[in-house]
């Protein structure tokens, strides 16, 4: 096997995956503290792509849209808690399912209003769109590279935040018990909204940074989400760290299984049957991984503690 | 007395659904023989996922697939050239069945928010992979050869009949269900929903009570399946897309889980106001996402709760 195809296909792998966790970190948050299964983590998705790239063409600079963006999904998110979410904490599952389908809806209907069914075309300024030269003969597009910095910079940020600041420890207090949390006088309310605003925000990040590469059009946090989902059943709900671990394996293996399983299949059968259930096989791999993860662990490889 | 006034609902709801080809036609509106068909036909998937959600308690978010599953049955033999109805139907069933049957082993290991995410990621497996298969369509889909056919007895291509075929299905599985959850089986079944623990205490296996139920529901909204794909006269992947699923999942709410029903009127009601909003606007989801989320947060008893005697089991 090529061992450059490979490095640039790992790397690929690499940069999907901190993007799956970018999602998951939310996603898995809001889950772990608040008991709230958010199918809308895809709107917040769509909703900082499509701001992104609006506000890239108002402003003209790509270095002011980014935080701009991030700072209208966290607006976004706030809002959504307070006008919606808030009332389901205490709700069932079922319920917050259903609701949050009906968020979707209105989101997706609500951007296909504003700006059109059709894909976007999105631009990214001249100094992320070239190429980098990782090592001599290794080149890799910039863009790509600097996704994967930006998302290992925001792990290790959030490790911070949720482990070493008072932030983090009221995080992780009101995920063990709420009651208590708020017996001691804090503001749990207060707390909920700021969290899911971050999470949010943490979405929209993903969502600016997938614009440039695959399409930015109504719906498209849904497939993601979806993903996120085999993610965090993977690293096991309500664990950070197993939200990392599960985003790393499910990025690899979809990547390496959409580049690599196709020609491994032809050298086992015919080229003409690997031609016909390559693809096929390749949609389904991280699926059939998460089955095969649940048929021996059922709560996740990274289950939380207590 | 509340159960003869259940009764009573019951047919009174299938003799209007009887009324609607006499009626239809001389109004001259054929459309309304179109969209009642398609309300029953959902109204069979939301009985069947009501059969798991509602009475056993699986929040399952990926019934559509056994809708697809169904689909792909008819259009793939129909693709080959068989169209008898028997086979398809028989092959719909088998098939449908063999996948619930896999896709519940392995989820109902699990349970709460996880049996919700692995349903629905299973789901969107099956939806990648008709999106794959390039001989049936692949992500265009493909147009039903030809209407299902049984043999001397019934064209599925001719309206008033199919029209009549489904209504009678769908009284035959108002049955069914109906004998099911009052069977020892339906019992053991509710048992499991209200607590799992205490079952397995007084000597049951939830697990393979629940797994039955799971297969016997994928067999059944696979029978939808085979009959949406008549309607449709197209296969596409789109049978089995996540929001499928979440709008059967909500015509079981709507109408009212764990009642015999509620699927019904939760069909009717949620396809007639799909048709409503659509004759209004093109951005008729924008009205339709809010409702729903005000539907689950201040109506949860559902339309079934309304009618006489329609109070679920307890």
């Amino acid at each position: 096997m090529n061992l450059v195809l490979f490095l640039e296909q790992a790397l690929n792998g690499l940069q999907l995956g901190v993007m799956l966790f970018l999602m998951a970190a939310g996603l898995t948050l809001v889950f772990g503290i608040m008991n709230l299964v958010n199918l809308a983590h895809g709107s917040l998705y769509m909703v900082g792509a499509y701001l992104s790239v609006a506000l890239f063409k108002l402003t003209g600079s790509y270095l002011l849209a980014v935080p701009l963006a991030l700072v209208g999904t966290l607006a976004v998110g706030m809002i959504v808690e307070l006008v919606a979410l808030r009332t389901l904490y205490e709700r069932d599952h079922l319920d917050q399912v259903l609701a949050t389908f009906g968020l979707i809806l209105f989101f997706n209907e609500l951007v296909a209003i504003l700006w059109g069914r059709a894909a976007l075309y999105t631009t990214l300024p001249e100094w992320l769109s070239g190429q980098l030269e990782l090592f001599a003969g290794v080149r890799y597009p910039t863009y790509r590279a600097a996704i994967i910095a930006v998302g290992l910079a925001v792990a290790v940020l959030l490790w911070y935040v949720v482990t070493r600041t008072r932030l983090g420890m009221l995080i992780r207090a009101g995920a063990s018990n709420r009651t208590m949390v708020a017996a001691l006088g804090i503001n749990i309310r207060l707390l909920y909204t700021v969290v899911f605003g971050f999470g949010a925000a943490l979405a929209g990040l993903a969502g600016l940074m997938a614009g440039p590469i695959y399409t930015v059009q109504p719906g498209m946090g849904e497939d993601v989400l979806i993903e996120v989902f085999v993610v965090i059943v993977i690293g096991g709900i309500g664990s950070i760290r197993g939200a990392l671990a599960g985003a790393l394996i499910v990025g690899m293996v979809d990547t390496l299984g959409r580049a690599f399983l196709k020609p491994a299949l032809a050298t086992i059968v015919s080229p003409t049957a690997a031609e016909a259930a390559g693809p096929a096989l390749a949609s389904m791999l991280i699926y059939l991984l998460m089955a095969a993860v649940l048929a021996v662990r059922p709560a996740g490889l990274f289950p939380p503690r207590g | 007395m509340r159960s003869s006034a259940r009764t009573v609902t019951i047919f009174v709801v299938l003799a209007a659904l009887a009324a609607v080809p006499p009626v239809a036609a001389l109004l001259g509106q054929p459309f309304y023989l179109d969209l009642f068909r398609r309300i029953m036909i959902f109204a069979i998937a939301a009985l069947s996922l009501n059969l798991i959600l509602g009475y056993g308690g699986m929040v399952s978010f990926g019934h559509a697939a056994y809708l697809g599953i169904g689909g792909y049955a008819v259009g793939i033999l129909a693709h080959h050239g068989i169209h008898d109805g028997f086979v398809q139907f028989g092959a719909a069933i088998v098939a449908s069945a063999a996948v619930a049957l896999v896709i519940g082993a392995i989820s109902i290991r699990t349970s709460g928010v996880y049996f919700i995410m692995i349903t629905l990621a299973f789901t969107q497996m099956l939806f990648y992979l008709g999106i794959s298969l390039d001989e049936y369509g692949g992500d265009d889909g493909m147009r039903l050869a030809a209407h299902t056919r049984f043999a001397g007895l019934l064209d599925l291509r001719d309206p008033t009949p199919f029209y009549y075929f489904v209504l009678v299905i769908l009284a035959g599985l108002l049955y069914l269900v109906h004998r099911l959850v009052g069977s020892r089986f339906g019992i053991v079944l509710r048992a499991t929903k209200s607590n799992e623990a205490r079952t397995r205490a007084i000597g049951f296996s939830p697990y393979l009570y629940k797994l039955a139920a799971f297969v016997i529901a994928g067999a059944m909204c696979g029978v939808a399946g085979a009959l949406f794909v008549n309607q449709t006269a197209y296969l596409t992947p789109a049978f089995m897309s996540w929001t499928r699923s979440g709008e059967i999942m909500f015509m079981v709410i709507l109408g009212g889980m764990a009642t015999l029903i509620g699927p019904v009127l939760g069909a009717a009601a949620l396809l007639l106001l799909e048709d409503l909003l659509q004759s209004w606007t093109e951005h008729w989801q924008i009205i339709l996402g809010p409702v729903l989320v005000l539907v689950v947060l201040f109506a949860k008893r559902g339309l079934a709760g309304l009618l006489p005697g329609g109070r679920r089991h307890e």
